[in-house]
């Protein structure tokens, strides 16, 4: 699979990470070297295997319907990069 | 004069037990040792303040009686570990300055247990990575060389700052967290022990999260027996973790022999690559001759997935981490970049294009890819579907054996900027990567040097909940090979 430049900011994009131009033709290439390499999995015959859904096999546990958490608004506040009046602060998204 | 940094976890437990030396001169020898070994670049947060109120709260423990498990060991914790009040960083520029407000539970386990916190270990970033060069606070260097070379070696990673501090004595044990091979293979490379238990052993809650169906947990030491000692507080059921595993935790300690009569040692022949380092094949070869003289039998098994182990894991990795690494928006916590005029879309670009590094960009990357709609059954559920035929391969095998020895990693330790491509690095882990996808039990012990005077790991993989299994292996093993080399 070779991912051309378009692709590359394609998933840029989707990733939320800005890249500068210059950068995209040197991305593609790995990309295309890595996802190469990870083809050859398509050797392999998987008819009928179910995938992966859990390493070991576990119940998920059952818990009381309750509040049990909560009442923190400072811890959950303290490392934010902006926060006012008690909220998570960010650029202006509505003009 | 015994020097205290060079004691085992077991012989200070029994040091301070015999009152030949406090828990504050213990921890005082540690932060000497850190400051004479600063250019290694181990640390990330030194934490001396918190280890000696630690250390004197645990002499005051030791005076009352009431020593607990590790009571007065001076640990180093993999800044991955979220410490309640201490920055975690992950080895990231976009956690800078993140204080948790929260224990990990592993973390929390230990002091608990009355572990010393000498400080937070530097790691590759978010844990991606098999050198240490990824870090955004500087690569952490070997304290060995190679002989008559005064080049400087990578520690291997992404547990790099454990494994260095570990191997130097400036710390008596790490934690450590192991994907696709970050504990073992520095272990490895450093000439110490480690162990990843049975997924969910550990629990995940307060860990940094890169690959949650891969992350675990484990300790990192200079014996078997120290690791075995560390394990057992590390371990335990957590409701915080929906993947923790509900079962008593033996003392793996307590249970610790080196007798393997009646145990069957399964060799994988797909381990046997083509142009294998001949020093690493005889080392195999000879860790077999020493589980055999330890009662062992020596059985042949095939693991037939065992090449698509590496293609299936940088699908599943980096979609997991893709995921995962979502959180670092520049909202709840970390570094923001707004550049100006910028709405809220602009922000998180910025932010996570100032903020992560290039090996983290890349997998993210390669996850987005691999997740997007229209190849998401091409590449990721293909690669839970080979996935599962591993852990077949793996079934299979116990059929025949009850553990299996392999080497650790294809190479001792190399030189920084030596693995430039992203593809050569990622085959340093093709030996331990199968074991975690399967989610198994797996350790790595010392023993032997390579022609160059390096360090050289063998790995022991067991079933799952087996962790007695490997560590009993693995004490054979370090008794045998008698591995007293050091940086």
């Amino acid at each position: 699979m070779s991912v051309d430049d378009a692709t590359v900011r394609k998933i840029a994009r989707l990733a939320r990470i800005g890249i500068a131009d210059e950068q995209v033709p040197a991305l593609a290439s790995e990309l295309s070297a890595i996802l190469g390499w990870i083809e050859q999995l398509g050797e392999v015959d998987t008819r009928g295997v179910a995938p992966m859904t859990a390493v070991i096999p576990n119940h998920l546990a059952w818990r009381v319907d309750a509040i049990t958490d909560g009442g923190m608004q400072a811890a959950v506040l303290a490392n934010a990069p902006d926060a006012a009046s008690g909220f998570f602060a960010v650029p202006k998204v509505i003009e | 004069m015994t020097v205290l940094t060079d004691l085992t976890i077991a012989g200070m437990k029994a040091g301070l037990a015999r009152r030949d030396f406090s828990a504050v001169e213990l921890t005082d020898a540690h932060l000497a040792a850190m400051a004479a070994a600063r250019h290694l670049n181990a640390f990330i947060t030194e934490t001396p303040e918190i280890a000696r109120a630690q250390a004197a709260a645990a002499d005051a423990a030791l005076a009352k009686g009431e020593a607990r498990a590790l009571t007065g060991i001076p640990l180093g914790i993999k800044d991955l570990f979220c410490t309640k009040g201490v920055q975690t960083t992950a080895a990231s520029k976009i956690l800078e300055g993140f204080i948790p407000q929260y224990e990990s539970t592993v973390s929390g386990n230990l002091f608990a247990d009355g572990a010393v916190m000498l400080g937070k270990l530097n790691l590759d970033e978010f844990a991606m990575g098999s050198s240490n060069e990824t870090s955004a606070y500087g690569k952490v260097i070997s304290p060995w060389k190679a002989k008559g070379s005064d080049l400087d070696l990578v520690p291997g990673g992404s547990s790099g700052g454990s494994a260095a501090a570990v191997s130097a004595r400036l710390v008596a044990g790490a934690t450590g967290t192991d994907t696709g091979g970050s504990i073992r293979q520095p272990a490895s490379f450093v000439g110490i022990a480690g162990i990843k238990p049975t997924y969910g052993r550990c629990s995940r809650w307060g860990v940094v999260a890169f690959a949650s169906s891969l992350d675990q947990a484990g300790p990192m030491a200079r014996t078997v027996e120290d690791c075995a000692i560390m394990l057992t507080s590390m371990c335990g059921y957590d409701a915080k973790d929906s993947t923790s595993l509900n079962l008593a935790v033996p003392d793996f300690a307590a249970a610790l022999t080196g007798d393997l009569r009646g145990k069957r040692i399964g060799v994988p022949r797909e381990y046997r690559l083509d142009g294998m380092d001949a020093t690493i094949a005889r080392l195999w070869d000879q860790g077999l001759e020493w589980l055999k003289a330890a009662g062992a039998t020596i059985v042949d098994v095939s693991l037939p997935h065992t090449k698509y182990a590496l293609p299936a894991y940088y699908i599943i990795a980096p979609a997991e981490a893709s995921s995962n690494l979502a959180r670092y928006d520049g909202v709840r916590y970390g570094q923001r970049v707004t550049p100006p005029g910028a709405n809220l879309a602009d922000m998180y670009s910025a932010t996570r294009a100032a903020g992560f590094g290039t090996e983290v960009k890349r997998r993210i990357m390669i996850g987005t890819y691999v997740l997007s709609a229209g190849f998401y059954d091409a590449y990721y559920t293909q690669a839970q579907k080979v996935r599962a035929l591993i852990a077949r391969d793996f079934e299979q095998a116990w059929e025949h054996c009850d553990l299996l020895l392999t080497p650790t990693a294809p190479s001792a330790a190399f030189a920084f900027g030596a693995k430039t491509d992203p593809l050569a690095m990622y085959l340093n882990d093709v030996f331990t990567v199968p074991s975690s996808l399967a989610g198994l039990p797996a350790m790595s012990v010392p023993a032997g040097l390579s022609a160059e005077g390096l360090p050289l790991g063998l790995q022991i993989i067991g079933r799952p909940l087996d962790e007695a299994g490997v560590l009993a292996a693995g004490l054979a093993i370090e008794r045998a090979a008698g591995f007293t080399a050091r940086p």
